[in-house]
């Protein structure tokens, strides 16, 4: 939208901050792209207070290990690094891709695409070969108390990650068969907020169940 | 505002009010910024955790420290909140929904440490019977 000059409004009716603050009713109506960003912001905020309730589960109970292996066992420090890094950089790439469909480099977009999904997809396989390894060893989520929070905290994030790749996918697919649309825009702009909302979950995630865990 | 001071702020066009407003949503320095920023932080982390610069039972404190930075990180540097007009109601929410999850997980670990601090242990309900 591109707004009018505010020089034809009687004085008295424009508020100091009129041409940037649509968000608190100055200016117009505010932008689509904002409040669906801002509807999508609620969302994500949900999900993360539904992460909160398992973590609270998850330290309650990671020491009702049952005799059963216990968190400084199973735990691979150097293996969440790298999990770590796989989402960092995925995130990053996401970032750059949202630049480049900005910017019209679509060449540039689907490469940063390819590498969020790539390294999003080397997150889940790293993920999935430690739990088919701890499942292995009897491990698995009946084994304790312990291990069934382990297992639904980070299943549930490991869930939302397969469900993030899966909407990449669509998305490109959309942008491919309806180009720069605003309706595929805002669409993309929302992955990319749940691609980086992610990635806050596996730092809380990283802290509290490997890096004290394995302590 | 009347309605003839209303038709000179937006001229007639085809679009809902709102729609195609193309705002950036950030720079390639931002999102380097933040990748940096948050290696820093979880080179840091990595580091607490397992060298012993950082009395033992600190530990924990510093990594919750370090972790929470890094979430500020993410938030500004990829998610782009910031103290902007059109951020006003995502800020707010955001605070909303920190006072939530505190509540939840200060809340269960408050509760449920007192319930292990006063449950019977189970030598002793086996000797009332």
């Amino acid at each position: 939208m591109t707004r009018a000059p505010l020089t034809d409004l009687p004085m008295t009716e424009i508020p100091a901050n009129a041409v940037t603050a649509t968000g608190r009713g100055g200016g117009g109506p505010a932008p689509v792209r904002i409040v669906v960003a801002y509807g999508f912001w609620i969302f994500l905020l949900s999900d993360i207070i539904m992460f909160s309730a398992l973590f609270a589960a998850y330290a309650v109970l990671s020491g009702e290990t049952a005799g059963g292996p216990t968190a400084r066992e199973l735990f691979d420090v150097r293996h969440a690094g790298i999990e770590t890094l796989c989402l960092l950089f995925s995130s990053y790439a996401c970032g750059i891709g949202a630049l480049s469909i900005e910017r019209r480099r679509m060449g540039a977009f689907y490469a940063c695409c390819a590498a969020t999904f790539i390294l999003g997809a080397t997150f889940l396989a790293l993920e999935v070969s430690e739990f088919a390894g701890m499942i292995a060893r009897g491990a698995g989520p009946s084994r304790s108390a312990f291990l069934s929070a382990f297992f639904s905290l980070v299943g549930l994030h490991g869930v939302h990650v397969t469900i993030g790749l899966l909407w990449l996918v669509f998305m490109v697919a959309q942008v491919a068969a309806q180009g720069r649309k605003e309706f595929v825009l805002r669409r993309l702009h929302c992955f990319s907020l749940f691609w980086h909302a992610l990635d806050i979950i596996w730092i809380a995630l990283l802290t509290l169940v490997y890096l004290i865990g394995a302590r | 505002m009347q309605e003839s001071d209303r038709a000179t702020v937006e001229p007639a066009h085809d679009k809902a009010p709102g729609v195609g407003a193309d705002a950036p949503t950030g720079s390639l320095l931002g999102y380097s910024a933040g990748l940096l920023f948050a290696l820093l932080l979880t080179g840091a982390s990595f580091f607490v955790a397992q060298s012993h610069w950082i009395w033992g039972p600190g530990v924990p404190v510093g990594l919750a420290v370090l972790a929470i930075a890094q979430m500020g990180v993410h938030l500004v540097f990829f998610l782009h909140l910031s103290t902007g007009a059109d951020n006003t109601n995502n800020v707010l929410a955001l605070a909303f929904g920190l006072l939530i999850v505190t509540l939840v997980v200060s809340g269960s670990l408050w509760i449920m440490a007192h319930l292990n601090a006063n449950m019977i242990p189970a030598s002793a309900i086996m000797e009332m019977h």
